[in-house]
């Protein structure tokens, strides 16, 4: 515990005077209709926006957007995939799926980003192991900003969160854009209400 | 142990022998400082996003031990084991001690300024641990054995053909074919598998939030969550002030730091790691190594704010033309010389006089550092110090003298284009006169001001 001791008596000796705590607006004033700025920035991120009616019957949406997939693995149950997410005994075991699927809790106007924690992942590696995602995100669920985002109590729960904005991306090669670095090629999301709860 | 002093303008030179190189670097660097601009002008509340950004970070800082012990409190409730190191050797025994424990022998890592000022990847890899660096740049940079020259595009130094050679010459593919697409495509085949295999994977943090215990990171390839979710072990190490007290500051932070960085509203992947999952283990290492002590310098304790977002890297206008390897450190630009005499003053001590003061590096500072004031204050200390180069003494002392007398100023000043006429070019462009080094001194005007202005002033009067 020594390091500690000596680490934390360093900064106690060494810290200036104190300095306040602002508090943070939420900046919600005058912002643009939600459901359009979120489709305006997943677009804008490299993610494909669809949108769906209530009761489309996904699986065969699913399918027909990845005709040659071979393996589809399905965290909602809203799509029957080939794969049982249940039977999945290790993460890496998801390496040759071609399409996942899952379903959001909501959305970032702001940014088009979507929230997906382990409730909504069952495995958080089907978010990024896969080869395509398809995300469902009801039009409704759509905060306006990163503020109201951190409002939600969600993120003191759960183990695993991520804002995931548009398909795995890099520039690092002379700042040409590919998309599918090391996670997922394609990000789809589908904008589809969620079934009302039995 | 005298430390050898750091000769930027000499390394530089060597960026500079290809043009094409310093040409893309510097167009490169700037769209990412335009597109930058685009975002911040969008965002009307922007300046009072970096007024916040800025009173947050200095609010922890000065509550830094208390910051510390809550995070600390709440990662231990989440399940997390936290672990403490005074400096780099302490971190990088850390590491190993917990990859040897639990027999892994494989490490998967997101990129992190922390494991570089570290240099843990040679400490761990002499002692039988393979690492993976999973960022395609930090990759490209590990096969190519070079240290990142940007703390956020680590490769941008290099052109396509240069990324064709490394991967050509170290993981098989065709060193003829420069597509990007080709050899991105081809980093991400040879990497997935080390996914799939690691015993462990690691990230640094962007931010660590003391209210709730977790590390947050910020990418766009996926790489950190591939990292942390599948192999069954997780290392987050951190320098202490990545600290921010709450969710609501991550707000904040969150909306400025890709903008400033890239241009972009926000990476990727913003991944908050709060818990491990069942069944595996995640450790975070807080790591001090200099900071408590920066904490104590009243000039230059600000600098700890940083979020490393590079902005002040994209703008400066000596790192663009000379590129982050000449500055020798892990941190170059702007934030890299306040930062670097940290670590040691007389080997950075060459540092603080790579820049032109012109003070745009501090307007695009999201957390509002005064960077150009800090590199001024620094350039007082070595001096103070006796870290001054001697060539760099010779001619502040000669300038020194020149400039106290009005009348030794006039007479230089009207030498000037006779000085730059006449002399041979050997006495301008002299070892004592690093300017002319890879500049042509500019003609010199037959009238200097004082002379145009007292004919000017007789006259209108």
């Amino acid at each position: 515990m020594s390091s500690r001791e000596d680490i934390l008596g360093a900064l106690r000796r060494n810290q200036p005077a104190a300095r306040p705590l602002p508090d943070v607006p939420m900046f919600d004033a005058d912002l643009p209709p939600a459901l359009e700025k979120f489709k305006s920035s997943v677009t804008r991120m490299g993610g494909k926006v669809v949108e769906l009616p209530h009761g489309a019957d996904l699986t065969a949406f699913v399918r027909e957007r990845f005709p040659d997939a071979l393996e589809i693995c399905s965290a909602t149950p809203e799509v029957t995939g080939t794969r049982d997410l249940g039977a999945v005994r290790a993460p890496a075991d998801l390496h040759d799926v071609d399409v996942g699927v899952v379903r959001a809790r909501f959305g970032v106007a702001e940014t088009g980003s979507v929230f997906l924690s382990e409730a909504e992942l069952g495995i958080n590696a089907i978010g990024y192991l896969v080869q395509h995602l398809v995300v469902f995100l009801d039009p409704k669920e759509i905060v306006p900003n990163l503020h109201h985002a951190y409002q939600n109590s969600v993120f003191r729960e759960v183990r695993y969160a991520v804002l995931m904005t548009g398909p795995s991306a890099t520039a690092d090669i002379e700042g040409i854009l590919i998309h599918g670095a090391q996670g997922v090629r394609s990000l789809t999301v589908a904008l589809v209400p969620r079934a009302a709860e039995a | 142990m005298r430390e050898k002093r750091i000769d930027h303008a000499e390394a530089a030179s060597e960026f500079i022998a290809s043009e094409e190189h310093v040409e893309f670097h510097d167009r490169r660097l700037w769209d990412l400082r335009k597109k930058r601009d685009r975002e911040s002008e969008a965002i009307p509340e922007w300046e009072e996003l970096r007024a916040l950004a800025s009173a947050i970070k200095e609010h922890t800082l000065t509550h830094l031990a208390d910051y510390l012990e809550e995070f600390e409190r709440n990662a231990i409730r989440n399940g997390a084991q936290v672990h403490w190191a005074v400096d780099a050797v302490e971190h990088n025994e850390i590491v190993l001690d917990i990859l040897r424990t639990r027999s892994a022998k494989t490490l998967v890592k997101a990129k992190s300024m922390l494991t570089e000022e570290c240099d843990m990847r040679p400490f761990l890899e002499k002692r039988g641990i393979t690492v993976i660096e999973t960022d395609l740049a930090e990759r490209i940079q590990q096969l190519d054995d070079e240290p990142p020259s940007h703390i956020v595009v680590p490769s941008v130094h290099k052109l396509r053909q240069d990324v064709a050679e490394v991967f050509g010459r170290t993981i098989g593919t065709d060193p003829d074919n420069c597509d990007p697409h080709y050899l991105a495509e081809s980093q991400r085949q040879d990497t997935r598998p080390y996914f799939i295999g690691a015993g462990a994977g690691m990230t640094g943090a962007n931010f660590a939030v003391a209210e709730t215990g977790s590390i947050v990171v910020c990418t766009n390839e996926g790489n950190a969550d591939l990292s942390v979710n599948v192999p069954p072990l997780y290392i987050a190490s951190l320098g202490i002030e990545k600290l921010i007290p709450r969710l609501d500051d991550l707000g904040v932070f969150v909306r400025m730091l890709s903008r400033s960085a890239l241009g972009s509203p926000i990476t990727q992947y913003t991944s908050h790691f709060r818990a491990p999952r069942p069944g595996t283990e995640m450790h975070i290492v807080l790591v001090d190594n200099g900071r408590s002590e920066r904490l104590g310098m009243d000039d230059f304790w600000t600098s700890l704010k940083c979020i490393r977002c590079g902005a002040c890297q994209n703008t400066c206008p000596v790192y663009r033309r000379s590129g982050g390897l000449s500055y020798g450190a892990t941190y170059s630009g702007p934030i890299g010389v306040i930062i670097d005499p940290t670590f040691s003053l007389r080997k950075y001590s060459n540092l603080p006089f790579a820049s032109t003061l012109n003070g745009s590096c501090t307007s695009v500072c999201p957390v509002k550092i005064n960077i150009h004031e800090q590199i001024y204050k620094w350039r007082q200390v070595i001096t103070e110090r006796g870290q001054l180069p001697f060539v760099k003494k010779q001619a502040m002392q000669a300038a020194g003298k020149v400039l106290a007398s009005p009348k030794l100023y006039r007479a230089a000043v009207e030498g000037t284009h006779v000085a730059t006429e006449h002399l041979p070019r050997f006495m301008v462009y002299s070892r004592f006169n690093a300017w002319g080094r890879q500049r042509d001194v500019p003609e010199a005007p037959k009238q200097t001001f004082r002379q145009w202005y007292l004919k000017n002033r007789e006259r209108s009067s």
